[in-house]
């Protein structure tokens, strides 16, 4: 039998059964349009992700205290380590090609304004550089200058949410607000920036980073640690160059911190290995989509074979006369093996227009950012075809082992 | 008529197993046809005249014997083999027809054609062929029609179409008018009777003894053996 006559007659019986042959690809329609929709959300989300903390500041490193893991030179004074001030300016002075530095060193207050009280809020101290170096902008007023900076001068930026939540429709700059103990004058308000892994930058109140060293950190331990930080951002001039300055600056603070290099006090890391991290915990979870995705396929497979069986069984006495006219074994099989094919890959084809536009449909109006990767179409098509294979096989076997005889008694 | 030998089966037996009783259909059943004969395979029921007609049809393989269906040894092909026989050299028709009940009569006649290799693929050749046998089985009119619009006797006259498509050296009937009124029935014979006249081998099951005795040729099968075989046509 040709091939163009296989197909015709399969796609004739097909369509003689309308609406079970479109129940039947239902299963593999829904399959097909998770498995899309699914690689869409999660590669979506990961650029978002990598877009926002992208936004914040570009070729940026960060150099962030860690303890050392006692190294042979360090004694008690470096082992409890970390960065301090001053590594900053050391770094900014001696590494070629920074473009620009900011340190941050956070601590926790309760502020007040009027009769408003927010508990624990997140104080971050940092340097003028900071807007510079994070790419956020001042909306009303200004950021901290060089004077404030070296004279601790009671001022505070504040973040957007902070900031409505104080004030409201008050204007805030000039307000004087208290900090622990401490009154401070608000001077500028943040632009609001979100929510960018799992880190609140309007939920936060900026002060120069001198301040907190010198009265917002109360502890007698703070006190002896002194002018200790956080972190220190880092802007590299060039992307080239960001390989070369991390070296830089390891040799450099490992020299100053006196500890070896193998096990600095510090952690440096970019944001691509911050992406990275954060892809690792969407990679999981895109894997268990997937096979949630994979297993819908399958159902949707049993869902073919199924009614193909009983297609089969219903369809007995059309096999007999098909074989006693002179259709092969082979013949018979082509037949069923290809109206499982065609119910497969019809149903895949509708099932990536519906994964398409279910996509596109999520990032409309379910605010979810999504991109339709080529990839997982033709992955989807392809184990749409391989299901259609793969559960239309028994049934085809079964018809063709039909005894003729057999075959055309039935009934 | 020439001698050309069509059927020659040499002590066809078919055993069917059912669990552990053996059931004998055929005990050795010797028979010769010649190109051109219409012959009637009579019996009583249960004698094995649709045994015998299936394995004459390539629908089945005896348990033991020879058959020889124009000049080939068929007794021992496998299924696809088999297959290709009942298509290029066989017709069969059934008592119930046996059409596809979704396709017009000009599909139905062309079915086997789609099995064959030599005409598949040629969709207005193997039409008009189709078309060309409705009318002789006298269908011209109706070649568009669903089984379910055909009365019976049409139905089986759209199987003798599909039965003559391929051009076979054999055409089969197992009991053609048991389920026709007479009229009907005569109208079929009449078909048969001019496919003889050109030339046809046809060989046809009956219980009906004025059908039988429009034939040349009775064979009596009882109990799985040929009881008579009358060339005279008369019993
Ligand atoms: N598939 C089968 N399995 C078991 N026994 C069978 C089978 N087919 C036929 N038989 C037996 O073989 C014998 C011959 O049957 P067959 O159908 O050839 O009879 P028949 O002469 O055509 O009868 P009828 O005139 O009723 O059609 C019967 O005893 C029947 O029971
Ligand atoms: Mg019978």
């Amino acid at each position: 039998m040709k091939i163009i006559d296989v197909i015709k007659v399969a796609s004739r019986s097909l369509t003689s059964n309308k609406l079970r042959s479109m129940l039947t690809m239902l299963g593999i329609i829904i399959g097909v349009a998770a498995v899309i929709i699914m690689i869409a959300v999660s590669s979506g989300t990961e650029t978002a992700i990598a877009n926002q903390i992208n936004s914040l500041g570009a070729n940026l490193v960060f150099v962030m205290s860690s303890f050392s893991q006692g190294g042979a030179g360090g004694g008690m004074a470096t082992s409890s380590g970390g960065l301090v001030y001053s590594d900053a300016d050391a770094i900014a002075n001696s590494v070629p090609h920074v473009a620009g530095v900011a340190v941050e060193q956070t601590t926790t207050q309760t502020i007040k304004y009027g009769n408003i009280v927010l508990e624990d809020v997140s104080i971050l101290g940092t340097t003028p550089d900071f807007t510079k170096v994070r790419e956020i902008e001042v909306e009303e007023g200004r950021f901290l200058n060089d004077q404030e900076l070296e004279r601790s001068t009671r001022t505070a930026i504040l973040g957007a949410t902070i900031a409505k939540e104080l004030f409201g429709d008050t204007y805030p700059i000039g307000q004087k607000i208290s900090v622990g103990t401490l009154k401070l004058t608000v001077v500028g308000v943040f632009e609001e920036k979100g929510l960018v892994s799992g880190v609140d930058y309007d939920a936060r109140v900026y002060v120069p980073i001198t301040l907190v060293f010198d009265k917002l950190m109360n502890s007698q331990f703070s006190r002896i640690a002194g002018d200790r930080v956080r972190m220190i951002y880092v802007t590299v001039d060039d992307k080239e160059n960001i390989d070369d300055v991390i070296l830089q600056i390891n040799l450099l603070l490992s020299k100053l911190h006196d500890v070896p290099l193998e096990s600095p006090d510090f952690q440096i890391s970019t944001q691509q290995d911050i992406i990275q991290t954060q892809s690792a915990t969407t990679e999981s979870f895109r894997i268990l989509l997937a096979w949630v995705a994979g297993v819908s396929l399958i159902v949707g497979g049993i869902g073919i074979m199924n009614i193909m069986l009983v297609s089969v069984t219903e369809r007995t006495r059309e096999i007999g006369i098909r074989q006693a006219v002179g259709a092969t074994p082979q013949d018979i099989q082509s037949q069923f093996l290809t109206e499982a094919l065609i119910l497969s890959l019809v149903g895949g084809l509708t099932g990536i227009i519906f994964g398409i536009s279910g996509s596109w449909v999520f990032s409309r109006f379910g605010d979810m950012p999504t991109v339709v990767d080529p990839i997982s179409i033709v992955l989807a098509f392809g184990s749409a075809a391989a299901v259609g294979i793969l559960f239309g096989y028994l049934p085809a076997n079964k018809a063709a082992k039909l005894d003729p005889i057999v075959a055309l008694r039935h009934e | 008529m020439t001698d050309s030998v069509i059927i020659r089966t040499d002590q066809l037996k078919k055993i069917y197993q059912m669990g552990e009783v053996e059931v004998p259909a055929l005990n050795g059943v010797s028979i010769t046809i010649q190109e051109g004969e219409f012959v009637a395979i009579m019996g009583p029921s249960g004698s094995g005249k649709s045994t015998l007609m299936n394995i004459l049809g390539c629908l089945d393989s005896p348990t033991d014997g020879q058959y020889y269906l124009d000049d080939q040894d068929v007794s021992k092909l496998n299924r696809a083999q088999l297959a290709h026989i009942r298509n290029e050299k066989l017709g069969f028709i059934f008592q119930s027809y046996n059409l596809l009940p979704r396709m017009s009569a000009v599909e139905n006649v062309t079915l086997p054609m789609m099995y064959n290799k030599a005409a598949a693929g040629n969709q207005v050749e193997m039409t008009e062929k189709a078309e060309e046998l409705l009318g002789i089985v006298g269908l011209g009119d109706r070649i568009h029609h669903q089984p379910k619009e055909l009365s019976g006797g049409q139905q089986q006259r759209v199987a003798i179409a599909r039965a003559l498509i391929n051009d076979p050296v054999l055409v089969l009937a197992d009991e053609p008018t048991g389920n026709l009124d007479s009229k009907s029935a005569n109208e079929i014979m009449d078909i048969l009777h001019n496919l003889h006249q050109s030339g046809r081998t046809i060989v046809m099951v009956t219980h009906e003894h004025d059908i039988a005795e429009q034939t040349q040729r009775i064979i009596a099968v009882r109990d799985g053996l040929v009881e008579l075989d009358n060339k005279n046509g008369r019993m």
